[in-house]
């Protein structure tokens, strides 16, 4: 048939099928995209997945207790744990009525808001590493191991945490963690300058990310895109503010969106820089949370002595550093949950990558794949 | 009869300490700039970089990581050219080592002293290309060949600014001889206490010389024009396959490429081995010393350049190339054509 074709036209014009992962750097880990094409245009992209697959649902069905599921959120999205057990423990908590102490609320929304700013160090540090800039990727990580360091003194792990319990939390807040994160904040701000003008506003950067992957407002409606990905078209639309869930309404802070400033709205530079200024809110929501936490206070009075829901489902949803994070969870009396199923942000993301890469080069590629910001663990789940 | 063998021996002596003075330098200059590449690295990016092998900031760093190299199991893909594939290393090397035989080192010692070194140079260089093309076909691997194509594209079209730059320096100096160009950059005249370097002479040369720096980042596949290497899209593109000293190979070739270009920018536009002091600190050795460190900070600007800047799209590239530098170039050729006229 080729044969053929190269017969008739005098031209081999073969489509090339390439695979751009698993092992490739730029797919974090373990996607595997296979791209067809033509030269070095894409003409179709077709996301693969499954590579990290560990059944976290079944796990969740299987374990003992409910509370033992909370470990395993962990290690869903291992970029921004704290976010993924809030997430859970807010779902359990609706679905037994139990109720939240002042001081964990608002500890929760300090370690909540740092896990952001860390998650979206490492979205914006290995974004730029993607288009080959090495600097900035070791500057975040710089800034994301002092919040590590900070929640080392926590929790006592780096990566997975295991802190929130259902109607509370596993340890009270070490004695100087009050003044580390004040410190944080304050050292923090220079530094977003800092990657502004290294990064955000190089002209290269620019020139690679924007009117690249553009995700017009109604592609990323249809999608049930969320978080920075949907705020990058333009979208206002962030659950700390419009659901609001915690005692998040508490709070003073803006919602960044794209806006097209470099490029066209929604193309790379937007979902970028949203993640920048989202930094910036969350390091204003760190510091309110600072000053109105209450001294006093044991972080686990309110946690139950055993968890038995009455029958019942719930769905809840919460502002991950990637998006909406939904937990649906049935129970049945029982003492582990009868059915959990998480809707990952990072999933629904990546299942626009056709659509936005069509007709990209395999740069592109890279820099789309970066923007979107995906954690795989989340998406194999 | 001991004659006869005088006759040859004589010669091959010659040509033996001639050929090993430039392979010194590069080896000895390979292993400092691959340490200093990572100091330097480390240093912008707020750490350390190497620091255990051998006492005072690692400084062995390099020879271990040549131990480590040589050490590495020597993979070949199966269905790989074994030919090319194991030939390709070698010859783009020995294409830029070639280049340095006419790179005047020193008043006193040039490898050899043609008429036609900056033509010698550029056409010897232009292997480069053909050496990644080979590599990048031979590996049997589609990410090799897309680094490959890239690298054809983008290094035939940077000859061409680089070329149209070099020009301008030949038309200032009327001599395709290296060792003649910069034996007119000696002296200290240009308002009374500027050296006579080609860089200060014209104000379009400045222009040229930031075209033609431009130009031979690309040429040595530095950031941000590595595209035909750029590890996080191509996974490496053409040296993906190499494992140990093939590999060590094409970096050697790199770190050698990135000195002689620098070398051949400090030859054209800084004055080569002439001391920017007029007699002071002049002769053979000094000449050595200054040639050495106008071209060391070359390479150190490059490396700077590399931490820094994120890397460009292959189409952004030949835009850059085709559509700016080019027409640059070639108007900036004719305005130093027209000054050299009219002064």
């Amino acid at each position: 048939m080729i044969e053929e074709q190269i017969l008739e036209t005098g031209k081999d014009t073969r489509e090339m099928t390439i695979n751009m992962g698993p092992q490739h750097p730029s797919t974090h880990g373990v996607l595997r995209l296979e791209l067809v094409l033509d030269g070095e245009m894409v003409k179709q992209c077709r996301p693969n997945i499954g590579y990290l697959h560990r059944c976290f649902e079944k796990y969740a069905e299987s374990v003992e207790d409910y509370a033992k599921v909370i470990p395993y959120t962990d290690r869903m999205d291992y970029v921004s744990a704290m976010n993924q057990e809030h997430g859970y423990v807010i779902a359990l908590e609706r679905l037994l009525e139990v109720e939240v102490p002042e001081r964990v609320e608002y500890m929760r929304v300090i370690v909540a808001e740092l896990q952001r700013i860390a998650s979206h160090l490492l979205g914006i540090g290995t974004f730029g590493l993607d288009l080959g800039a090495f600097t900035p990727f070791l500057y975040c990580f710089t800034e994301r191991e002092k919040i590590l360091s900070i929640f080392e003194k926590a929790t006592g792990a780096r990566l997975l945490y295991n802190y929130m319990a259902v109607g509370g939390l596993m340890r009270d807040i070490p004695k100087d963690f009050k003044s580390d994160t004040a410190e944080f904040v304050k050292t923090f701000r220079p530094k977003i300058k800092e990657l502004n003008d290294l990064l955000s506003y190089n002209k290269i950067f620019i020139d690679r990310t924007a009117h690249i992957g553009i995700l017009p407002k109604e592609v990323a409606l249809n999608y049930a895109a969320s978080g920075p990905v949907l705020r990058g078209s333009g979208v206002e639309w962030d659950l700390r503010k419009n659901d609001p869930y915690s005692i998040y309404d508490r709070f003073d802070f803006e919602i960044p969106v794209g806006k097209g400033e470099v490029g066209t709205l929604g193309d790379c530079w937007d979902r970028y820089i949203v993640r920048v200024r989202e930094m910036e809110q969350s390091l204003r929501i760190i510091e309110q949370a600072l000053d109105g936490m209450p001294e006093e206070g044991d972080v686990k009075e309110g946690i139950p002595k055993r968890i038995r829901p009455k029958e019942g489902e719930i769905y809840t949803r919460t502002e991950t550093p990637r998006g909406e994070l939904g937990y649906y969870i049935i129970s049945d009396k029982g003492a582990s949950p009868y059915r959990v199923k998480a809707r990952a942000p990072s999933f629904v993301h990546l299942s626009m990558l056709p659509a936005i890469s069509k007709g990209a080069l395999i740069a592109d590629m890279v820099a789309i794949v970066g923007s979107i910001d995906i954690v795989l663990g989340e998406v194999d789940r | 009869m001991f004659e006869t063998i005088g006759n040859i021996m004589a010669p091959l002596t010659a040509i033996i300490i001639h050929a090993a003075i430039p392979l010194t330098i590069i080896l000895v200059y390979a292993l400092v700039a691959i340490w200093g590449e990572r100091k330097i690295a480390g240093f912008i990016q707020d750490r350390l970089g190497p620091m255990r092998v051998g006492g005072f900031h690692g400084w062995a760093q390099s020879i271990a990581d040549l131990l480590k190299l040589i050490q590495k199991e020597d993979i070949i893909p199966t269905d790989a050219s074994r030919f090319l594939f194991k030939f390709a290393p070698f010859m783009m090397f020995a294409a830029s080592y070639a280049a340095f035989a006419v790179i005047p080192f020193s008043s006193d010692y040039i490898g050899s002293n043609i008429n036609v070194g900056v033509f010698y140079l550029l056409a010897v260089t232009s292997i480069l290309t053909l050496s990644v093309i080979m590599a990048g076909w031979a590996s049997n691997n589609k990410w090799s060949l897309l680094g490959g194509m890239r690298s054809a594209a983008q290094m035939v079209s940077y000859e061409v600014p680089t070329i149209a730059t070099v020009l301008t320096v030949i038309v200032v100096a009327g001599s395709l001889n290296l060792m003649t160009v910069t034996e007119m950059q000696s002296g200290n005249d240009i308002l009374g206490f500027l050296p006579n370097w080609f860089i200060f002479q014209n104000p379009f040369l400045i222009v040229a010389f930031i075209i033609f720096f431009i130009s031979i980042l690309a040429e040595s596949h530095r950031v941000p024009f590595d595209l035909p290497e750029s590890e996080s899209e191509l996974v490496g593109g053409y040296q993906t396959e190499y494992s140990g000293m093939r590999w060590a190979m094409f970096m050697l070739a790199e770190y050698a490429d990135m000195l002689l270009l620098s070398l051949l920018g400090a030859t054209l536009f800084f004055g080569g081995w002439n001391s920017p002091f007029g007699e002071f600190m002049a002769g053979p050795f000094w000449g050595f010393f200054w040639f050495m460190l106008k071209g060391l900070l070359l390479v150190f600007v490059m490396m700077w350049i590399r931490w820094t800047l994120p890397r460009y799209r292959v189409d952004q590239l030949m835009h850059i190339c085709w559509s700016i530098l080019i027409p640059l170039s070639f108007v900036n050729l004719i305005l130093v054509a027209l000054w050299e006229m009219i002064f």
